[in-house]
């Protein structure tokens, strides 16, 4: 049996957790402060992958990044890169898709920070990103390791949105949950059962570590 | 020396109502302010703090513009560098008592002195979790304290303490200051539990 499909998913669960991790822990802070429109159309578009169809957003994608027209033409003729049917444009779909699932917790755990914690720290003349590195991110942990398993886990488990940008190439886009699906065709239920197993056992474990992690913090320090 | 003239307007249960202020308090005096519940005491410290904008006013301190709504000028809270005692303490709770004091300050024999102050040598490593309500109360004082602030604002400093513990505490904030040349506003639900302590006094109405 062809171990790659597992392969492929957990390295696009790890690029994308750790590029949304990046992209997620500012932006989510800078939602959590504030209600302006801007905001509110910012928050939705980073919201609707959560009740968009995932062929919906896959086909707009593949439309947007196709190298024949648009994004997609001019990022091939000046950068030489190609989202569709490549593992970077795996990565560029899941980031898109699983935003939501680190802005989420994030911002949310923020809001719910006393306003006095940064307060308190900036009366002691520290600057904004020394408040938000030092006090509010340390403060936010079980919600931040729930964001970071939460987008994993869904990353994992993709489907309609990584085959329409991606489509089913051996050892490039064909990852498990794709895999699962082919063999399923094929009528390989030996093998669809082994990939099932396994993204299940993944995903069990992770969300089983959050809740035992999370059973010790759920109490706030503050209380 | 600090003068201040503002203008805030509040939503209270009577309605919106317009908090004024036009006064100056003099350098290293310690001022208690007091009136009733909702007339934007804790407000008031906040706008001089720079935690929250007014519509209208002048704040300067020892001639310097910390806030000028003629002008547009706004000193962010980090620049006027106020000591501030939260009526919630607020304390980081992934810092323990050591930590505290030196996100706040590198002058280790300032961090050994102000534990000494605050009775809290015994307790470095706790976090604010494992501390009572008069030992929370006590780190953020000294949190707002370790800084050596020219202003320092404090609401509601000493309802935790236990009487003999807010007599000494007093006592060696009062040394303190006059050390530091500091000038105190502290706003107060008991204004009597200060009469030791202030050398002037605002009441606060609307």
């Amino acid at each position: 049996m062809d171990i790659t499909p597992i392969w492929l998913t957990l390295k696009l669960a790890g690029i994308t957790t750790l590029l949304l991790l990046t992209i997620g822990l500012p932006l989510a802070w800078w939602l959590s402060k504030g209600r302006s429109v801007f905001k509110i159309i910012i928050e939705a578009i980073i919201t609707m992958p959560l009740v968009l169809p995932p062929s919906v957003l896959g086909f707009y994608l593949l439309l947007a990044f196709s190298p024949q027209h648009g994004i997609g033409k001019w990022l091939l003729q000046n950068f030489n890169i190609q989202f569709v049917f490549s593992f970077q444009g795996l990565v560029l779909a899941s980031v898109i898709y699983s935003m939501p699932f680190m802005i989420g917790p994030i911002k949310s755990a923020l809001q719910q920070l006393p306003l006095s914690l940064s307060q308190a720290s900036y009366s002691l003349g520290k600057t904004k990103w020394q408040t938000f590195v030092k006090v509010l991110v340390p403060n936010i942990k079980p919600s931040l390791l729930t964001a970071v398993v939460l987008t994993f886990a869904h990353t994992l488990g993709e489907f309609g949105v990584v085959l329409m940008i991606g489509g089913n190439i051996p050892n490039v886009t064909r990852v498990a949950s794709i895999a699962v699906y082919d063999s399923v065709e094929q009528m390989d239920y030996a093998s669809a059962n082994v990939y099932s197993l396994i993204l299940f056992a993944i995903t069990f474990i992770m969300v089983i570590t959050v809740f035992v992690f999370n059973k010790y913090q759920l109490k706030s320090p503050l209380e | 020396m600090i003068s201040i003239d503002i203008e805030k307007k509040l939503n209270t249960y009577k309605g919106l109502q317009v908090l004024k202020i036009a006064r100056q308090f003099d350098a290293g005096s310690i001022t208690k302010i007091y009136g009733p519940s909702g007339v934007g005491k804790t407000t008031l410290l906040k706008i001089i703090a720079g935690f929250i904008k007014p519509e209208k006013g002048i704040i300067t301190v020892e001639n310097i513009t910390w806030l000028d709504t003629g002008s547009k000028t706004f000193l962010p809270p980090q620049k006027r560098m106020a000591g501030f005692v939260f009526q919630d303490y607020a304390l980081f709770p992934n810092m323990n008592v050591r930590e505290h004091l030196e996100y706040a300050t590198s002058d280790a024999a300032w961090i050994e002195r102000l534990l000494s102050i605050g009775k809290l040598e015994n307790l470095v490593m706790h976090t604010p979790q494992y501390l009572s309500g008069g030992q929370q109360q006590r780190l953020a004082i000294l949190r707002a304290l370790a800084i050596k602030p020219k202003l320092l604002l404090m609401d509601e400093p000493f309802p935790a303490l236990d009487p003999e513990m807010k007599t000494d505490l007093i006592y060696k904030l009062k040394i303190l200051f006059d050390e530091l040349g500091t000038t105190v506003l502290i706003v107060s639900h008991s204004p009597e539990e200060l009469e030791d302590l202030c050398t002037d006094e605002v009441f606060i109405n609307l």
